[in-house]
């Protein structure tokens, strides 16, 4: 568990320098995916770097595990956690496969167990490992480069990894790919990640809890739903987007949810595990009123009906204030 | 080329044209070749005609002039002294500068260009060793002092390096001091430029008295060598002069290492050790070395200074031969200096560019 008590923080030393962190308390559960979010120089940056102590709190205290960071060597903090900074950053004068060895090597791992940690990361990574493995940096794209960032931090195994827009300048396509990675890579290893963004949907496909910053302060704490159904007050509204909260609240619930078991209709089909906003989709695109839900095996699994969509009792947690019904 | 009757006396000059028979022809058509060539579309296969007809061309002028001075000593009095004109090498320079030039245009690998340059001094070289250019002014004159040449080019040298060492010594470490710390940068720049902007040998009169001093106040410091004349004030300057290149090719090496890797090193749990050796050392290294190119290629023409104080070297030929207006000794100590400072040009480009591949520079182009 990771604690920030009280911290405060202002970099340089004029008077009217604003503060980069402004009495901030914050729990962070082991397991949990942490995502931080807020607008440009909110402070999500800093606050990410206390955690591994490339920041240091002016006051106030960082603990882990409940013991005061301070009081910590340094480097061993740091090989236990995954840092994959804003800019990647990968050794511009190393393979692709030595980048990803390198805190293995710095563990005292044997050759051969690093080697085979590189080869499976990369594979995990969708990068073919004879292919990328002997490359430079400079010899991938963009999207390549953050991949192999993604997977430096990794390599070691940490039981904590902090992501600093791992998937900032990348296409949608591959960014919702990782994204799904490393859900699966939380799910499967169950390792607290934190990491920051500054995308909204990101954060609510991601995040177990979100921490809304604005100018070094928290402005809000909790899982997206709670973001959504109530945010604390109008900024918070503003920054989720109130035109479409009704569609990202469908995307944070399973069409399965809401399924009648009855018998298949005449009527296309949909994954189970798909989100209330993709059933929305396919209703809309094929203009009709129900679809047949499908398990993972590929078996029916009950029927969505589009009426139970729009009906408060099913999906209870809509939650529309009266402010926010007169916007909407 | 110039003859005349002995030493001292400046002689009539002979020009190309009036050597112009038999197989000299061949390089009035090479010449006339070359002109053409400039004229034709860079094109791979006009580029390397040019880089043959001007290597061909360096090499026969070369013995062309060595034969006619043989010659001249056969038809006219033994002491007959033949010179290589200021026209010669000028042709020289500036088919040095051809080839440079096309082999760029080519972009020819290293062993190419090591093919070219032998190509080149390797037959100039076997005239020299084999004596078919003894009868050359120059060649007397080296006849004259070829007891001491050679250890006055290891004097030279070792000034040189003697000079180069101490700057590594001094020069690296405040390199990376003024990069760790931004006074130390702010309190040595001003310094170090008041160095360079001081002439030579204004910095050695200063440098004299001081070290005279030293030696008289420590007896066992004048043994050791150090004195207000000779090696050591020559080495001190030397090293003063080259700091300068150096701290600031330190500097700018450790700047251009990307922050971002620094910071993804320190984040990933590098200690201040491996983050300097690993990251830092190798990244840095090819603008460091770009630094400590410049000052080894000026401290081999400033060496040629330090002969005033009496440090020796090649510089002593020099002085020797201008202060007795003899041109030929005085080219005897110049051509090894251009030749050493060629050489160490080469030699740092080929580190430089061997320390290259690590950073993205040198593939990003394909
Ligand atoms: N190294 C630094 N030096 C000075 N100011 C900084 C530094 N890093 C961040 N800041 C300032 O602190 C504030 C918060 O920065 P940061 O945590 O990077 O924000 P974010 O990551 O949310 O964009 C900003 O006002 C920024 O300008
Ligand atoms: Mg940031």
């Amino acid at each position: 568990m990771i604690e920030f008590a009280n911290v405060s923080k202002t970099y340089g030393h004029t008077a009217d320098a604003p503060k980069a962190l402004d009495d901030v308390s914050l729990r962070i559960g082991s397991g949990e995916l942490v995502v931080l979010i807020g607008g440009s120089g909110s402070g999500k940056s800093t606050l990410l770097k206390m955690i591994n102590r490339m920041e240091q709190p002016d006051t106030g205290t960082v603990a882990l595990d409940g013991q005061d960071m301070v009081h910590m060597p340094l480097r061993e903090l740091r090989l236990r956690m995954g840092y994959v900074i804003q800019s990647v950053g990968l050794f511009p004068h190393w393979t692709v496969a030595r980048n990803i060895g390198v805190v293995p090597t710095m563990l005292g791992w044997k050759p051969e167990r690093i080697a085979a940690r590189v080869t499976e990361l990369l594979s995990l990574f969708d990068l073919d490992p004879t292919t990328y493995g002997p490359r430079y940096p400079h010899q991938l794209s963009g999207g390549q480069q953050q991949r192999v960032g993604v997977a430096r931090a990794l390599a070691g195994d940490p039981e904590v990894l902090l992501m600093d827009e791992p998937f900032g300048a990348l296409d949608p396509l591959i960014r919702t790919a990782l994204q799904d990675e490393v859900k699966r890579i939380h799910q499967a290893s169950g390792k607290t990640i934190v990491m920051v963004t500054h995308d909204i949907d990101e954060a609510l496909r991601l995040g177990t809890q979100i921490v809304l910053l604005e100018q070094g302060r928290i402005v809000q704490v909790g899982s997206p739903l709670a973001l959504l159904s109530q945010p604390a007050n109008k900024q918070v509204a503003d920054f989720i987007g109130r035109s479409d909260v009704g569609i990202k609240l469908l995307s944070l619930q399973s069409a399965g949810s809401l399924a009648r078991v009855e018998a298949p209709q005449s009527t296309p089909f949909l994954p189970a595990s798909a989100s209330l906003r993709e059933a929305v989709s396919t209703l809309a695109l094929h203009g009709c009123q129900s679809l047949n839900l499908l398990d993972d095996t590929g078996a029916h699994a009950g029927v969505l009906h589009a009426t139970d969509l729009f009906n408060r009792r099913h999906t209870g947690s809509l939650p529309l204030s009266d402010d926010q019904g007169q916007h909407a | 080329m110039r003859v005349a009757p002995n030493r001292l006396v400046s002689g009539e000059a002979v020009s190309f044209f009036d050597l112009l028979q038999g197989s000299a022809w061949g390089l009035a058509v090479l010449l006339i070749g070359l002109l053409l060539l400039s004229l034709a579309p860079p094109r791979r296969i006009c580029l390397w005609l040019t880089v043959v007809a001007a290597t061909v061309l360096a090499v026969g002028l070369g013995i062309q002039a060595a034969n006619h001075a043989t010659q001249v000593v056969q038809a006219s009095t033994p002491f007959a002294r033949t010179a290589l004109g200021s026209g010669l090498w000028l042709v020289w320079l500036l088919l040095g500068l051809v080839l440079a030039d096309a082999l760029q245009a080519l972009r020819a690998g290293t062993l190419a260009r090591l093919g070219v340059a032998t190509a080149v001094l390797l037959p100039l070289g076997l005239m020299l060793v084999s004596g078919g250019a003894d009868e050359l002014s120059i060649m007397k004159e080296y006849a004259n002092r070829s007891d001491e040449y050679w250890g006055v080019i290891a004097r030279h040298c070792q000034i040189v390096a003697l000079a180069l060492l101490f700057t590594l010594a001094i020069g690296l470490p405040l390199g990376w001091a003024t990069h760790r710390y931004v006074r130390v940068g702010r309190a040595m720049f001003p310094l170090l430029n008041i160095v360079q902007t001081i002439p030579s040998i204004a910095l050695f009169g200063l440098l004299m008295a001081p070290l005279a001093w030293l030696a008289a106040s420590w007896p066992a410091l004048g043994r050791a060598g150090i004195s207000g004349v000779g090696l050591a004030p020559g080495v001190l300057a030397l090293t003063l002069y080259s700091l300068l290149p150096v701290v600031r090719g330190t500097l700018a090496g450790l700047a251009q290492v990307p922050s971002a890797v620094t910071q993804a090193a320190q984040g990933l749990g590098f200690s201040p050790a491996q983050l300097f050796w690993q990251a830092q050392v190798p990244l840095a290294l090819p603008v460091v070395l770009s630094g400590v190119r410049i000052a080894s290629i000026q401290a081999v023409g400033l060496a040629a200074v330090t002969a005033l104080i009496g440090a020796g070297g090649l510089g002593s030929l020099m002085f020797e031969g201008l202060f007795s207006s003899a041109q030929d000794l005085v080219l005897l100590g110049v051509v090894p200096i251009v030749a050493l400072g060629v050489l160490v040009d080469g030699v740092f480009k080929l580190l430089i560019a061997r320390t290259r591949p690590a950073t993205p520079n040198m593939e990003s182009a394909h």
